[in-house]
């Protein structure tokens, strides 16, 4: 039965589906005579029988003899068919087959709903055409050939074998496209964020660099660019010796003025002045030493590095003795101003780089930041020098002078690295003697009195370390020999030199740690100050009332009742007051219970609890989990600007002016087809030809078209 | 003797410069964050990089765990809930990028203490910006000064016991503006930007502009000693000698809170920066603790045996270092109420003050010493620096973001270079020393906007990001006190009036009765109901119980 009934339910469902509502057609009998007056058929009265319709089956010869045997059985056969369900039954498994139907149909719109309830952020109108410039293929995909022209020339692109129909990429092609330039765009766009962020800070420093009006700034700036143009130089020699030259004499006439004039000489009146002031003022002698150097880099000879090696090794050779007449070793070292060459600045600066490499093998990270932070310190100070310079008036002038007399430094610095193989053993000799004596005299003034107990232990210190410290720079200077040649010599240094300040004595500083008698004396003292006042028994007064105001009162229900005695001080008896005596709950434990000098107080604040979640939102069942996920901050105080941003965005966005429309079947499932069809090879030339024919026609006369094509196609027209 | 300072501290561009770390350690802010997790210091941080992922230090509270059985949309709001959180951890990690000055510090060479060497010296030593910012202003004219700097540390603002107030942008060494306001002068504040500070005057509490005009004379707050200013609460927190601890929005110039402390003489203050609590110390030798919304003490320690004379609070709300009669210095953590260490200091500090990086300085009699590593458990030992001042001290105060101290004395003012106090990377959104006019106007529009209510003001910042889990009741206990009145509360029966005699008296009276105690009615009526039911069902049970299991038709049977 009840397969009898599925199989009728598919009956109907196909009936009701295939042909919801045809009509069936009328039939007509024909008739011999046909006449307005009357239809007439033929036996009209008499019952067609099923024996007669198949009564010709029997006799014709085509019919297959399998369907003869069925329409025998059924012929045969006695049983009668079942009547058809009645109207309700029918209406009913139609309503039911239509449920189905429709919830099939519906089904597929709930991932999509639920995706979109889930989603972050959502941007109406949805499947919004990125904006920007299209493509010209997408331009172009609607246009069709029409006029004759264009079928002309489509005629003429068919004869060479171009696509015509589709300029467009296939949505496959596209696809893929789209797939392939994901990344390379990634990686385009982050060389590109790169590049720009350089760019800007490159522009920035310019900009920044242009805009410091610092004197010393721009004197180290032009210093580097001096070595850069020494640089130059050296190239210029071997390339163009023309304009070497030509800058040698340069040099060589700022060296004859410099020869000529009494400038840096000291002899002017702000030298004699300086000189005077000289014996006290560190600046002063600092000034007069850097004018000094400065004659001395000016008319500094020039040699002319040659092109031929076998001459420049005999000119190292011959610049050896520039060292050796150097007056700073000859007679006495102690006397600063004995001596020519007085401070080296850029040796100095080269040679810190090797002695950061030795400290670096031999000390540990600690020592190394330090000696860092030293070097900067030396490197700072060093550029303190240059600032504090003469007086104004001079400086003007000297500007030009100093440039060259720079260069010229830097100039006989290259030289000496050239030559420095040959000089390095000669030198060192000569260096360490000069640097034992100067020390082992210096080392007279270095102490310095700290406090009252150093000036007491004075005496005995003094004569042990100068009989020590000459010992330590010998060893120094033995391992000199392998360092650079320029070390830094600093040799007035007022601190050193004077003992003036070092006398200055400071009380020592109070000690914090006392001694256990004195200790127990102060307390003896602080009590007899406080005796009066017992602070800690107030103290624990006050937290025991505390405690006691926090503990619930008992609730005492109890009333006289007949045949009690009444008056004062009289107790209810004993089973009344246990009865009706309420003790509540004990409340929680204080949280000062555990810190006797502390008071803290149970009161709830009721301030905060106005602004508080007082009830634990949808999805959370616990306090902890919603805690937890209210814990980070959104404002902008605490977080970068792209989180901000990405943490307060909008549940839903809209376009404006846009029309929403209803989400159409089409926008979710077509997403989800797109993976099938073959990939059509376009070559790039003809779809380049085909816009340009498109573009052509729409602004050139259709003749100077067709001819322009013939040329470039090579097709007669 | 080697000092290396950060002075060299360039204008950051302000939307760049983003500093994480010095917010979240910033007091009241942190509301949000649970607990000291967030706040790291420098250093430590350094040692982090080591073993663990940028992202480790700016973790906010704990991780969350989705339970097994968990519905589907709660999975959901987790995870979202906690990728969020850590995408944000993660780009805070990489802004940190861009705090690129460290601190400065002082070494002694070799057997060389570092407290031995004199201002002079390192003045001499340090470049020459550095070196101007230790200088002395000779006021002796005019007794003891207060100072106090402003929030971006450009400005300062002094003030004489004799009535001597100026304001003074030191860096420069311009003068703002001096005044003698002809009265003693207690204490001086700046309020949220250096265009406004507060005098607490001998009677009243004055307001004056930059240029030293007269803005408010507020009479409400009268004989104050000591003033607090909260920046992120715009309260103006006052002590006064009558023991009132008053709190005045300057946003609205209108007064929050007026405690009656009960302590007498408020002479000890300070604020605690974490969660905007106000200190006092008294003289029976305990420290408490206020906030403008409860009338008692949240918080009261026995910390001395005598009187309290100073107080500090460190920048990250965590340790408050008392001095007291009794001479001793004592390092507490405030978090958990417990005494790290105390030591003994033979002259006793008069003044305290904690720098943004954890450096102490106490003054001693006529000389300022210097503490290194105060903050933790190890005991000091020896001043990090000293300096010796004529006259006694009466204020001091470290120059936000400047390794700077200034101290305040009986012969004027003197600013004193402390290599490492002062936090070397600015906040420019929050504070920003090189801010334009134009800047300070935009801050100061946005910190208005962003002003914290008083009411959120406790002892736990992060309050507000929990559950209140009170009852019921409570909570309708607590809005009943508030409003005077209770919401839900039926309206009292009225009965209506009636003609034809039927109003009278007597009537209504009636009437009246009729609906009273209605509610208590209902209740008795019910429990009367369930006893009896009670008790039938008793009754049937000791039946069943006296018979067994018998019925009556049971005595028919043979």
């Amino acid at each position: 039965m009840q397969n009898e009934n599925l199989v009728q339910i598919s009956f109907f469902n196909q009936l009701m589906l295939v042909h919801p509502r045809k009509k069936q057609n009328e039939r007509s009998e024909a008739s011999v005579q046909v006449s307005e007056y009357f239809v007439n058929a033929e036996g009209t009265g008499d019952k067609v029988n099923l024996s007669d319709l198949l009564g010709t089956v029997e006799k014709t010869s085509g019919a297959s003899n399998k369907t003869k045997k069925q329409l025998r059985n059924l012929q045969s056969s006695k049983e009668t068919l079942e009547l058809p369900l009645n109207k309700q039954q029918t209406e009913k498994i139609q309503r039911g087959i239509a449920y189905e139907k429709t919830t099939a149909e519906v089904s597929c719109w709930k991932n999509i709903i639920l995706q979109n309830q889930k989603a972050e952020q959502m941007v109406f109108p949805l499947n919004q055409e990125s904006s920007g410039p299209k493509r010209v293929e997408q331009v172009v995909a609607g246009w069709k050939v029409q006029t004759p022209l264009e079928q002309e020339i489509f005629r003429l692109l068919h004869g060479s074998r171009q696509p015509v129909n589709d300029p467009v990429l296939t949505p496959v092609e596209e696809q893929s496209l789209k797939a392939m330039s994901l990344e390379e765009a990634k990686i385009r766009r982050a060389e590109l964020q790169k590049a720009r962020a350089l760019q800007s800070y490159y522009e920035a420093k310019a900009k920044r660099e242009k805009k410091i009006k610092s004197k010393k700034y721009h004197k180290v700036q032009n210093k580097a660019k001096r070595k850069d143009f020494l640089k130059q130089f050296d190239e210029m020699v071997k390339t163009n010796p023309e304009g070497a030259l030509e800058e040698l004499k340069k040099m060589e006439l700022s060296r004859m003025e410099e020869r000529m004039s009494l400038k840096h000489q000291n002899s002017g009146k702000w030298a004699k002045s300086k000189a005077i002031m000289a014996k006290y003022d560190d600046s002063a002698r600092k000034a007069m030493q850097e004018q000094l150097q400065m004659n001395k880099d000016l008319t500094q000879k020039m040699v002319v590095p040659s092109d031929d090696e076998h001459e420049s090794i005999e000119e190292g050779l011959e610049t050896v003795p520039d060292f050796v007449n150097d007056p700073e070793t000859v007679i006495d070292p102690v006397n600063p101003w004995m001596r020519g060459q007085l401070t080296h600045e850029e040796p100095e600066v080269s040679c810190v780089t090797a002695e950061e490499v030795q400290t670096a093998e031999e000390e540990n990270e600690e020592e190394e930041i330090i000696g860092e932070f030293e070097r900067k310190r030396k490197l700072s100070e060093v550029v303190e020098e240059d600032v504090v310079e003469v007086s104004d008036k001079e400086e003007e002038d000297e500007d030009e002078e100093e440039d060259v007399s720079e260069f010229n430094t830097l100039f006989r610095l290259m030289r000496s690295e050239k030559t420095r193989e040959g000089s390095n053993q000669t030198r060192g000799g000569l260096n360490t003697a000069g640097e034992e004596d100067e020390e082992g005299l210096l080392s007279e003034g270095q102490i310095r009195v700290r406090s009252i107990e150093d000036l007491e232990v004075l005496d005995e210190v003094v004569e042990p370390r100068a009989i020590e410290e000459p010992s330590a720079p010998q060893t120094a200077a033995a391992e000199a020999t392998s360092e650079p040649p320029h070390k830094k010599k600093r040799e007035i240094n007022l601190k050193e030199v004077l003992t003036k300040e070092a006398k200055a004595v400071r009380l020592p500083f109070l000690p914090t740690v006392v001694d256990e008698e004195e200790r127990d004396e102060q307390i003896s003292i602080i009590k007899e100050a406080f005796a009066g006042d017992d602070v800690i028994s107030d103290f624990i007064k006050d937290k025991s009332r505390q405690e006691a105001a926090g503990r619930p009162a008992v609730v005492d229900l109890t009333l006289p009742g007949w045949g009690e005695w009444g008056g004062v001080g009289l107790k209810p008896p004993r089973w009344k007051r246990k009865r009706f005596r309420i003790k509540t709950a004990p409340p929680p434990p204080r949280q000062d219970q555990k810190l006797p000098d502390v008071i803290i107080s149970e009161k709830r604040t009721a301030s905060v609890a106005s602004h508080q979640v007082s009830q634990l939102p949808f999805p959370f069942q616990n306090t902890a989990q919603f805690e937890s996920s209210i814990r980070t901050p959104i404002g902008s105080t605490w977080n970068t600007q792209t989180v901000v941003k990405n943490m307060t965005k909008p549940k839903v966005v809209t376009k404006l002016g846009a029309i929403i429309e209803p989400m159409v079947k089409e926008d979710f499932i077509k997403s989800k087809t797109t993976a099938a069809g073959d990939l059509v090879f376009l070559s790039n030339c003809p779809k380049k030809i085909n816009f340009i024919i498109f573009f052509l026609l729409q602004t050139l006369s259709s003749i100077f078209v067709v001819s322009l094509l013939g040329c470039l196609l090579n097709v007669p027209t | 003797m080697l000092v290396f300072g950060f002075w060299t501290t360039k204008i950051c561009n302000t939307r760049n410069c983003f500093n994480k770390i010095v917010l979240i350690a910033l007091f009241s802010l942190t509301f949000h964050c649970n607990g000291f997790a967030s706040i790291v210091c420098p250093d430590l941080k350094k040692i982090l990089t080591k073993f663990d992922s940028p992202s480790r230090w700016f973790m906010l509270g704990k991780k969350c765990k989705v339970p097994a059985g968990a519905r589907e949309r709660l999975k959901e709001a987790i995870a979202i809930s906690e990728a969020m959180s850590e995408h944000a951890q993660k780009q805070a990690a990489r802004y940190d990028l861009l705090l690129p000055e460290d601190a400065g510090f002082l070494e002694g060479d070799e057997d060389e203490d570092t407290n031995t060497i004199s201002q002079a010296d390192i003045a001499d030593a340090v470049d020459i910006t550095s070196g101007s910012k230790y200088f002395n202003l000779h006021l002796s004219q005019f007794g003891p000064y207060r100072l106090d700097y402003s929030r971006t540390g450009r400005n300062l603002l002094v003030g004489g016991k004799k009535g001597h107030v100026a304001c003074i942008d030191w860096q420069t060494k311009d003068l703002k503006c001096e005044m003698n306001v002809m009265e003693t002068v207690n204490d001086v504040k700046w309020l949220h930007t250096e265009a406004m500070f507060a005098v607490a005057q001998k009677r009243w509490l004055y307001i004056y502009d930059s240029k030293g005009v007269e803005l408010h004379c507020v009479k409400k707050f009268n004989d104050v000693l000591r003033m607090q200013f909260l920046p992120y609460h715009f309260l103006l927190a006052t002590a006064s000698a009558t023991g009132f601890l008053q709190y005045l929005d300057v946003s609205i110039g209108k007064e929050v809170a007026a405690i009656c402390t009960k302590m007498g003489r408020l002479d000890v203050m300070a604020q605690n920066p974490h969660n905007a609590v106000i200190h006092l110390g008294h003289p029976n030798g305990t420290v408490s603790l206020w906030s403008p919304n409860q009338k008692e003490s949240l918080v009261k320690m026995l910390c001395h045996r005598g009187a309290v004379r100073s107080l500090a609070v460190d920048k990250t709300g965590t340790y408050m270092v008392t001095s007291g009669l009794d001479r001793k210095l004592k390092v507490y953590d405030i978090r958990a109420f417990k005494p790290l260490h105390s030591c003994f200091l033979p002259a006793g500090a008069s003044c305290l003050s904690l720098s943004q990086r954890g450096l102490l300085s106490a003054a001693t009699g006529e000389i300022v010493q210097v503490y290194q590593n105060v903050l933790g458990s190890n005991p000091v030992s020896k001043p990090y620096m000293a300096h010796r001042l004529r006259g006694q001290i009466w204020g001091l105060a470290y120059c936000p973001f400047e390794d700077v101290l200034g101290i305040g004395h009986g012969e004027g003012f003197t600013s004193m270079i402390v290599p490492g106090a002062g936090e070397p990377n600015f906040d420019a959104l929050d504070t920003n020393p090189y801010r334009s006019h134009k800047q300070r106007q935009e801050w100061e529009v946005k910190a208005l906007l962003e002003k914290v209510q008083p009411e959120l003001i406790g002892l736990d910042p992060g309050q507000l990001s929990k559950v209140d889990q009170a009852s019921f009741e409570q909570r309708h206990k607590e809005q009943i006190e508030a409003l005077g009145f209770d919401p839900l509360a039926k309206d009292k029966f009225k009965p209506r009036t009636k003609k034809k005699g039927r109003s009278s008296a007597g009537a209504i009276e009636k009437r009246k009765r009729k609906v009273a105690h209605e509610d208590q009615r209902d209740e008795i009526r019910q429990s009367v109901q369930e006893r009896t039911e009670r008790e039938k069902e008793l009754k049937e049970k000791s039946n069943e119980k006296k018979l067994g299991n018998k019925s009556t038709l049971d005595r028919f049977r043979k």
